[in-house]
This record gives structure tokens, sequence and C-alpha cells, in this order.
């Protein structure tokens, strides 16, 4: 039942993660996302997925998609009937249960976050209703299979398992709300285990929302240069294998990190600004930090939400400063959105897989276009790849709305 | 672990902008009439229940946060308020914490296809004060930002089911101390691609909007007498379970209930839609209650008026018990239980 609760353990017990499939604009799977981030590439490309000649921005990290699917347990009619988006999201949440080395079972929740899901499906049904409104045509089918719950299910579908569905729409923070969302879920005593992520696909219709706002940059993405211009957008798709410590030594799987620490709250100074000061982020990242039982100094990185906005950035870097104190300095900050674009609701979820990365492979994600640095940030942009000895690593997400969410991630070793 | 109670209600309906029109119109059990919605390319138009334009101009609309804001906003704000009514007071001076948890199935429609008929027509003149209202989370925010005190917000997306589902996430958050109060509010707004693609996949459906609210606590002082007690498994649809499947096992698990307790079920009308929930309730002699049949459906909002509904008749002392069924389109069935629990409101009036 999910209402009343099992009884919560007395103590709450730890979130590791045993898989983690990650897709954005440098590849599909963990080896090559690795690499790319490592170097710090960016991963932009003028657009083809749709028309961009009218559009003041013309690139974005677009995802070389292979036209064959992981062999999951999905037939060909559903596979026909997957958008984008929902293809993304099969291969991060594939990569994601092999590497966990899960087998199918039953009552194992999934939690996803995303802003669009099947919007690619739900532009083509406007677009048919609209120019050919006699034509009814896979309008159905459209209909049907463009809802975010209707493309998770697949996911059940595709691994052989069956749960609870949760999709989580915080906007830009769905991804980290998602994998939250699943590290409260086990640390309540409600399961063992949580498949999450987020996913978002490029489409037409928020490509040109970003840019009505004139939130997209005409140069480069560069958060926390002195000279930003605004955004990248990117596509992508990341999903986490969560497991209690006790289960997964059990088993005697592989661990990748552990989740010490998750921070969530809301910003409700504008609907599409930050706080001007940072108020909320420096909320989210306190609580967090309070469940960890980590002091700022104790993190040794922070992956940005920085998106490269002039606003986001100054606030988010105010509220880094204010956490951090006078360990500023040393603090170690980047935004992997310079290589790889701002990904929306998979944005939580692949900065979350990169942090692993970071972690596990012990070297700092730089930003290779950053030249020089906005005098708010009191602490130190990583501007080329390096090696460093990294124990804890945290990742800030927000989203219109206000939706701030905090995540921190443990080295296993 | 915590008990759960429900503090306050709201809702907003093709009845009317509370829950008092809501429940006049669910008594009377007629269905409501039935509107004309145009519908662009076809001569027949689209049928449809609206929710009334309110008499007079809503306090709320004066925010500048919703100075240009879309309906579903509006309908949010006002179940919202509604449900918060009796606590308005008191949540900034005693430092209560608020939870919000928003649940929607297709959200802000109108401004989308706005938005994106003006991205056909030529995107680099699109509106940027429409795009931000076409994010699900924006109707939420716009909630947090007039209750001011609001520790954390959520926005759920899914079929219908999924504001039961709301409802677990909001105790949950109470029974992590998280927050004093949570707020679960499910809306939708009609759009002619909603009752477009509805019409796709149950030709028998009206599709209608609004909004319902409940506002949860555990403390018993602040309940209106009404307990949760049981919110059934997620019975998610899937290659190797069938709705009808997962409607007998959510049925199942609410139990046996005698005919004096009260069903709200999602029965709308149509028989394909409307089968799995049907089989699952076929030896159900009690009295029902079944608000999409009335007042049409509205995806998210529907099932948000059959909690209202259920909470509002247990509140008034006409059941002992409601049992909530929601065998959703697409993910899950559903079920939840509330019982009358007169002492807990008695005690907040000091007479207990």
């Amino acid at each position: 039942m999910l209402f009343p609760f099992s009884p919560s353990p007395v103590a709450p017990p730890r979130v590791v993660v045993t898989g983690a499939g990650i897709v954005t604009a440098f590849g599909i799977g963990w080896t090559l996302n690795a690499a790319g981030f490592r170097a710090g590439r960016a991963a932009f490309r003028p657009v083809s997925g749709f028309d961009v000649s009218r559009q003041r921005v013309k690139t974005a990290a677009e995802v070389d998609l292979p036209s064959v699917l992981p062999n999951t347990r999905l037939g060909a009619r559903a596979i026909a009937r997957l958008d984008r988006a929902g293809s993304m999201l099969i291969h991060a949440a594939d990569e994601a249960w092999r590497q966990a080395g899960w087998e199918p079972a039953e009552n194992l929740p999934l939690i996803l976050g995303t802003t669009a899901g099947g919007m690619l499906l739900g532009e083509r049904y406007f677009q048919q209703a609209l120019h050919q409104p006699l034509r009814h045509r896979q309008q159905a089918v459209r209909a049907v299979y463009f809802q975010s719950q209707v493309q998770a299910r697949m996911v059940l579908d595709a691994l052989g398992f069956s749960g609870p569905v949760t999709i989580v729409s915080n906007a830009c923070a769905s991804g980290g709300s998602a994998i939250g969302q699943a590290w409260d879920s086990i640390r309540q005593g409600q399961t063992e285990r949580v498949l999450a992520g987020g996913y978002d696909a490029l489409n037409e219709l928020v490509f040109s929302g970003f840019n009505s706002l004139q939130a997209l940059s005409p140069t480069v993405c560069r958060p926390f240069d002195a000279r930003r211009d605004g955004l990248a957008l990117g596509e992508g798709a990341a999903v986490v294998a969560l497991e209690t410590l006790e289960n997964a030594r059990r088993r005697g799987a592989t661990i990748l990190g552990e989740i010490v620490g998750c921070g969530a709250c809301i910003d409700t100074h504008h609907l599409t600004q930050p706080h001007p000061q940072g108020a909320t982020t420096l909320t989210a990242m306190k609580q967090a930090c309070a469940k960890a039982c980590l002091a700022p100094e104790d993190i040794d990185y922070i992956n940005a939400h920085g998106t490269g906005t002039v606003l986001n950035d100054r606030s988010e870097a105010l509220a880094i400063g204010e956490w951090a104190g006078r360990h500023a300095a040393a603090v170690r900050v980047s935004s992997t959105k310079a290589c790889v674009g701002h990904l929306l609701g998979s944005a939580g979820s692949v900065e979350a897989v990169v942090c692993l990365m970071a972690l596990q492979g012990q070297w700092l994600p730089p930003e290779l276009e950053f030249e020089t640095i906005d005098p708010v940030c009191q602490f130190h942009v990583v501007r080329e790849p390096r090696e460093a000895r990294l124990n804890f690593a945290l990742s800030n997400s927000f989203g219109f709305g206000g939706i701030n969410s905090t995540l921190i991630f443990r080295r296993w070793a | 672990m915590r008990r759960v109670y429900f503090a306050g209600m709201g809702a907003v309906s093709p009845a009317g902008w509370n829950a008092a029109a809501m429940r006049e119109a669910l008594d009377c059990g007629q269905p409501l009439p039935i509107q004309t919605m145009a519908r662009p390319g076809w001569e027949q138009p689209l049928q449809v229940r609206w929710v009334p334009n309110p008499t007079g101009r809503l306090e709320f609309q004066a925010h500048p946060r919703m100075r240009r804001t879309s309906p579903i906003a509006h309908y949010t704000v006002a179940a919202a308020l509604e449900a918060v009514a009796g606590l308005r007071g008191s949540l900034g001076k005693a430092g209560f914490r608020l939870g919000i948890v928003m649940c929607l199935q297709s959200g802000c429609v109108q401004y989308t296809n706005r938005f994106y008929t003006e991205v056909l027509e030529n995107p680099s003149t699109a509106s940027p004060l429409l795009f931000p209202e076409t994010v699900y989370s924006a109707p939420a925010s716009h909630v947090a930002a007039l209750l001011g005190e609001v520790e954390c917000v959520c926005t759920l997306v899914g079929d219908p089911s999924v504001f039961l589902q709301g409802i677990a996430l909001g105790a949950q958050w109470l029974e992590e101390e998280r927050v004093d109060f949570c707020l679960v509010v499910g809306a939708e707004e009609a759009g002619w691609t909603t009752a477009d693609a509805v019409r796709h996949l149950d030709r028998h459906a009206i599709v209608a909007e609004g909004a319902g609210a409940l506002c949860l606590c555990s403390d018993p002082a602040w309940s209106a007498g009404v307990e949760l007690t049981a919110i059934t498994d997620c019975h998610t649809y899937s290659a190797n379970r069938t709705r009808m499947q997962a409607g007998a096992a959510m049925r199942g698990q609410l139990g046996s209930s005698t005919p004096v307790e009260l069903l709200c079920d999602g029965i709308g009308g149509g028989s394909r839609a409307d089968a799995a929930e049907r089989a699952a309730w076929s030896d159900w002699d009690g009295p029902r209650v079944s608000p999409k049949r009335i007042l049409g459906d509205a995806l998210m909002a529907s099932s948000a008026w059959q909690c209202v509904a259920a909470c509002d008749a247990l509140a008034n002392g006409r059941y002992r018990a409601a049992n909530v069924s929601v065998v959703g389109a697409n993910q899950q069935a559903i079920g939840a239980r509330f019982v009358r629990n007169p002492r807990s409101a008695a005690s907040s009036r000091g007479d207990g």
C-alpha cells in the first residue's frame, strides 16, 4: 500500500548507485560521455531536427541517435511508437539496468523527470490536426504515446519489471528532483531499489520558447564568464539504479557512488527569474549539506546549474559564495552545460552522472570556452582538464517556477 | 507513523467556483448542460463543459503574478485558496510550513496551442509572454507565490490516478515532518487539442475543466473531521497487466466495504473507457457518486473532484467512510479510503 507507510527504519539506510546510463550529444553510454566531459569538449552543431532558419539561434547539442535500440523486450510495434525522447530514455535505462545487474522484478519504482516528454509526437499531432483536420491517421497513437507516463511504462516493458511510475515535472530541476525523490523513498524504507532519472529531447516548441525569451546565446555558452550571453540547448537522458548499501553488498554489486544529501525548496521571486541574491539556492545547498552532515569545505567540486544566462549565474554565484563563506576561493565549480547544453528535464540526472564519473575517475570537468571570470564569482571556475582528488561532489538544478534541487554524491572507493 | 487528516478542500468546476457549487451539482445528479468549442478546420464544434465566468473579479486576479496567466492557473489558485481558507490567518503567524503537490495530465494547453501556433507562423515573433506559462510547473509556482511560506513544491504528471499518488507524496512530506500542511491540487483547462485527442480515445467523453484541492495535515486539531486511512498500491498497466486486472487488484486492496459507505468512482459514461472500473465495482450496491458523469471529463481535475466529493460527504456527516476509485486511462489503477473521524474535529473546537 502507498499509505499507510511501512514503519520507517530506525536509521535511514545508505543509498548507493549501482548503475548509470547516459545519453548526450557526446554519444550513448558512460565511456563516450566520460571522455567528453573530462576533455570539456563542446558538442554543439546546427540543429537538424526542425527548421531553425527563422530562429535567432541555430545551434544546439543534438544527439546522434542510432536507428537501432538496445536489445530489450520491446516488440517492433512498441518500438515504432517511441519518439526521440522515448528512445533516448530506453538507451539510458537499459545501460543503467545492465550495469546494475538487476533482474526483472515486481514492485520496483520508476521515477523520471521530464519537461516535455513526447513533445515531438505532440507537435506532429498538432500540425496534422491543424493542417489536415480531416485526416485522423496515427492521431490516436500520438495522443497516447506523447504522454510521459506512457513512455515510462515502455521502460517497464523493455526491461521486464513492474512497479509504480512517477513523473516529476519540476521544469529544469526535474531530473534532480526525481533522483532526490527516489533517494527519499529508499531512506524512508518504502523500497529497497528505485530506477530514477530524467529525459528530454530537443523540440521546436521549447527551442522557440527559449529563443523568444532571448535566453539562447548567439555566441557560445560560457557559464560564469563575465561576457556570457545566454544558454545553449541540448538533449539527452540519464538514468541511475539506486539501492540500499545493504542490498548492493548482499548481491555483490559494483558501486559507482553514494548519494549522501538532497535539498529542495521553492523560489517564489518570479516565474522565470531566480532570486537576485540566490536566497533559495543557498537554502537547497544548506539542506543537502545538513542531510549529508557535511560542511561546505568538505565539498570538492560543484557541478553548477550554470546555464550561462546573466541572471541565473549571478544568483547562483552569490549563493555559492554565501554558502562557502571564507572557503569560497577554494571551491571548484564548473557547468557542464558549456559542453552539452541545457538538457532541461534531464539536466539534473545527466549532471548527477557527470558527478559520479568525476568522483570515480578523479577528474574535474572543465569549461574550455571560459575566458574572463565574472567578479561576482568568489570561487574557482574549472577551465582546463585536470585530475583532482575528489571525495564529495554537489550538483545544483533549478527550474522555471522556482524549484531548486541539490544533490550531494560521495566517491565510492 | 503519523496519521493524516483532511483540513480543507476547494473546487472549481463547470458547476462554479467553489466546492459548494460542485456539491450542489452532484447532489442534483443531473449532467450539467453541454456547451461547444470551435475546432479549427471543422464545421462541427466539439463538446465541452466550461467553467463559467466568475461573478465579478476574483481577488487573487489582482496579484501581479496572475496578470498574464492562463485559466488553469486561475482554477488552481482558486481551489487552493479555498482549501486553505481556514488556515490563512495562521500560516504565516504560527510559522507553519506548507507543501504543494500539483498534479496534471494535459496542463496549460491553451497557451501551448497559442504559442505553438505562433511558432508555426513565424518563430521569430512568437510571444515570450506565453511560453513560461506553458511549463507544467507554472500553476504550482503561482500558488506558492500567492500563499508565501511554502516549504516545498512538486509537480507530478500522469493520468488521473496520479492525484492519489500526489496525496501519498503529501502524506510522506507530513511523515518526514518537512511540512505541517500539504496542499494537493489537480487541475486542467479545456482546449480544442485536448477535446480532439480525448475524442480519438473515447467518443462519448465530454471534456471539462477545473480544479480540485485537498489540504492535508497531521495535527488532528486542524482536521475537518476526515482521516485518510488507505491508498492502495499503484497497479501499473504493463505488457503483463491489463487495465481490467489492475482495476480488480485495486478493488481487492480496498477490501470489502459495507453498503452504508460511499463510493466516489471515475465512471463517465463511455462503455469502453469505463469497462475496467465497472467490472472492479460490479458487486457494489451501496451509494455511489460519479463526478465525471455530472461535470464532464476534466482528466486530473476529475480525480481531484472525486476526492473532494468524498471528503465533503464525510465532513458533512453523510457517510462514515468513502472509497475513491481511479482506474486511470493509461498508467495505473489506484484507490483510496477516507473515514469520518469526528473526534479529531471536535478536539479542535475544544469540546472533544
